[in-house]
């Protein structure tokens, strides 16, 4: 079988945000990179909406997450800024805050109970009444009962970020190959490299997995040595306007069903997202798209006059604990950056600059350590 | 592993003819993760735990279907998510199919915002499904007379709503409860509104044969916690019922002095 020659210091299989965002910090501190995609920021990374908070959608027991997505939050400026200047590309960057809306006294008192929780984290979220929230975004159903303010979140429009991302890459020097990883190549007990869908062999001396929701499907991959990823699939719609509509990305709670509404600078609303736990099926249905549609309505009901532009779906990796595994896997040689579920955008900063510091100094930064991937071994044994 | 009570009998929930040890039965909807999931369904000590097929591929891998084969639960799939009996029994079919299994927890809903059952379209599709050989376990309203129907064509428990799905506002009709309790030949199972272990145990008390919940254990804030306490009020509800209760009393009644064996 054919091998390549000139081996790569780290080949990174999975060209979404993760593997882009890994490929260039990591490039920049002098390694060779190869990343393997055939079809680059072309998964979830495209469907998904690019909502930047670490509160919105953390429920109990989960206040590691909220950590992790604190942190990455507040490195997205510099981030940013410096994303911006190598690509010469914008990413649709705000920090306008996010509101959260109750529409009935059923949902209020839901978001109490959120917002209670949040402050006993140290996680203070300012409570808004009915008008209060009317005022800052008139397009709210007069309905509306009350909501909450985050006022530190933001959005980011990912299929900028992902653009900026790979011609940053590029220019980092960063060789971006556009055939498929079919199976890891193990000799003696040591992840070597990658077997390519036509039989090339790939050698490298680090291999990271950031595939996403396929970060299973790799052939030869010993027991254990990835946690259980499984798609969820997130159906997503994207709307545009000719005038503003909303200022600022707004998530309502509406009759115990979630909605987010988030626009963008270029006129481009995006509305999200289902929840469906259907295998790697990228179907958009018509259900789907009637419940979008049905609560974003009910929260904001002239949402019915903007151009309908597209509806798609994307699969979420969920891992079983809904944070991402960061670090070395069992495998020697081999690793990880996967299961991030809802949160891959929001944790890209965070997940890049830590999986550099384990990839190229070897050490595992504090904020990584409550995630590293042995943290599942227990259940695999289950 | 069956029950057992304090006098040593076993007390097993028998269903068609198969039998369970736990008399709690789970829902999965509304967890948090699946790790939590898992952790609460094993913390529960069910044996049977229902699962939507529409909201599941039965092929997956890492989904709730895994989950409970990995802790060997039973799995009884149900038809949430369909508002008439074409669709519900169509659900049933293609979860026999899938999964393997004629039992089918039944579910046709009336509309989003009560989430009550349709009872016209769900004796229609019960009567369908026990003609096509499935075993039915109708989740039913508080309905004496609906139960009854159901029962009487062929369905193998029946399963009256404490309140309305993911209320939390536990039994709001404990007399209709007990009537249905009172004439119902095949098991009684309180399915949907239960929000603490009190409610819980009432069902239990009132002589249910078992509890289903989910979102009472999901959306809790520990719903490992939850679970435990939901496993120890059915047991609690179920011995108490079987111990019989004490008539209620408009005034006190000493407990020793005089009489029995405290007597000094």
């Amino acid at each position: 079988m054919p091998t390549s020659t000139n081996a790569p210091d780290l080949l990174i299989i999975g060209a979404g945000v993760i593997g882009l965002a890994t490929a260039w910090r990591v490039a920049r501190r002098g390694l060779a990179v190869t990343v393997l995609d055939p079809a680059p920021a072309g998964g979830a990374s495209r469907v998904a909406a690019g909502m930047l908070t670490p509160v919105s959608e953390l429920t109990y027991g989960e206040e590691p997450l909220l950590h992790l997505g604190i942190a990455s939050r507040d490195r997205y400026p510099a981030f940013v800024a410096e994303l911006e200047e190598v690509s010469g590309r914008r990413t649709g960057y705000r920090r306008d805050g996010i509101l959260e809306i109750a529409f009935d006294s059923d949902d209020l008192a839901f978001l109490e109970d959120l917002r209670r929780f949040r402050q006993s984290l140290g996680v203070p979220a300012e409570a808004l009444s009915g008008r209060e929230c009317r005022r800052l975004e008139p397009m709210l159903a007069p309905s509306v009962r009350g909501g909450l303010l985050a006022p530190e979140d933001g959005s980011i429009d990912p299929r900028r970020l992902t653009a900026a991302l790979l011609t940053a890459a590029e220019r980092t020097g960063v060789r971006m190959d556009r055939r498929r990883a079919a199976g890891l190549v193990v000799e003696r007990d040591i992840a070597v490299g990658v077997r390519l869908d036509d039989g090339t062999v790939l050698r490298a001396e680090k291999i990271l997995l950031a595939a996403g929701a396929h970060s299973g499907d790799l052939d030869g991959l010993p027991d254990g040595a990835v946690p259980q990823v499984r798609p969820v699939k997130g159906q997503v719609i994207r709307l545009r306007t000719a005038t503003p509509f909303l200022g600022r990305s707004t998530r309502g709670v509406v009759r115990g069903s979630s909605i987010y509404v988030v626009p963008r600078d270029d006129g481009e609303v995006v509305v999200g997202a289902t929840q469906e736990e259907m295998g790697f099926d990228t179907t958009v249905t018509a259900g789907g798209v009637w419940q979008l549609l049905r609560d974003a309505r009910e929260l904001l009901p002239g949402i019915t006059e903007l151009e309908f532009a597209e509806v798609s779906a994307g699969l979420r990796p969920g891992s079983p604990d809904n944070a991402p595994a960061l670090g070395p896997s069992p495998l020697p040689g081999l690793f990880l950056a996967v299961g991030h579920f809802r949160n891959g955008v929001l944790l890209t900063p965070v997940t890049a600059d830590a999986m550099t510091e384990i990839l190229v100094d070897g050490t595992v930064p504090e904020v990584a350590v409550p995630f590293a991937p042995d943290r599942f071994a227990e259940e695999a044994r289950a | 592993m069956a029950a057992t009570d304090p006098t040593g009998d076993t007390d097993p929930l028998v269903i068609a003819g198969e039998t369970f040890g736990s008399r709690l039965i789970m829902g999965t909807g509304g967890a948090p993760s699946m790790h939590v999931l898992e952790e609460a369904l094993v913390a529960s000590g069910t044996e049977l735990t229902t699962v939507a097929m529409r909201r599941v591929d039965p092929s997956a891998r890492g989904s709730v279907l895994d989950v409970l084969r990995r802790r060997g639960i039973r799995v009884l799939p149900n038809t949430a998510g369909c508002f008439t009996a074409g669709e519900a029994v169509l659900t049933a079919k293609l979860a026999r199919e899938a999964l393997g299994t004629d039992w089918i927890k039944l579910e046709v809903i009336a509309d989003e915002r009560t989430l009550l059952p349709d009872p016209v379209e769900l004796l229609d599709a019960a009567e369908q499904l026990v003609d096509a050989g499935f075993t039915v376990l109708p989740y039913t309203n508080d309905d004496p007379v609906l139960a009854r129907r159901l029962e009487q064509v062929g369905c193998a428990a029946v399963m009256p709503l404490g309140s309305p799905i993911g209320s939390g506002l536990g039994i709001r009709n404990p007399h209709n409860i007990e009537l249905i309790v009172e004439q119902a030949e095949v098991p009684v199972i309180l399915d949907a509104g239960v929000g603490t272990a009190s409610d819980a145990a009432l069902a239990m008390e009132l002589g249910c044969d078992a509890v289903l919940l989910a979102t009472a254990v999901t959306r809790a804030q520990s719903p490992v916690a939850m679970a435990t306490a939901m496993r120890h009020a059915v047991q609690a509800g179920r011995l108490a019922r079987r111990a019989g209760r004490i008539p209620k009393r408009r005034y006190a009644q000493a407990s020793s002095p005089w009489e029995g064996i405290g007597t000094s």
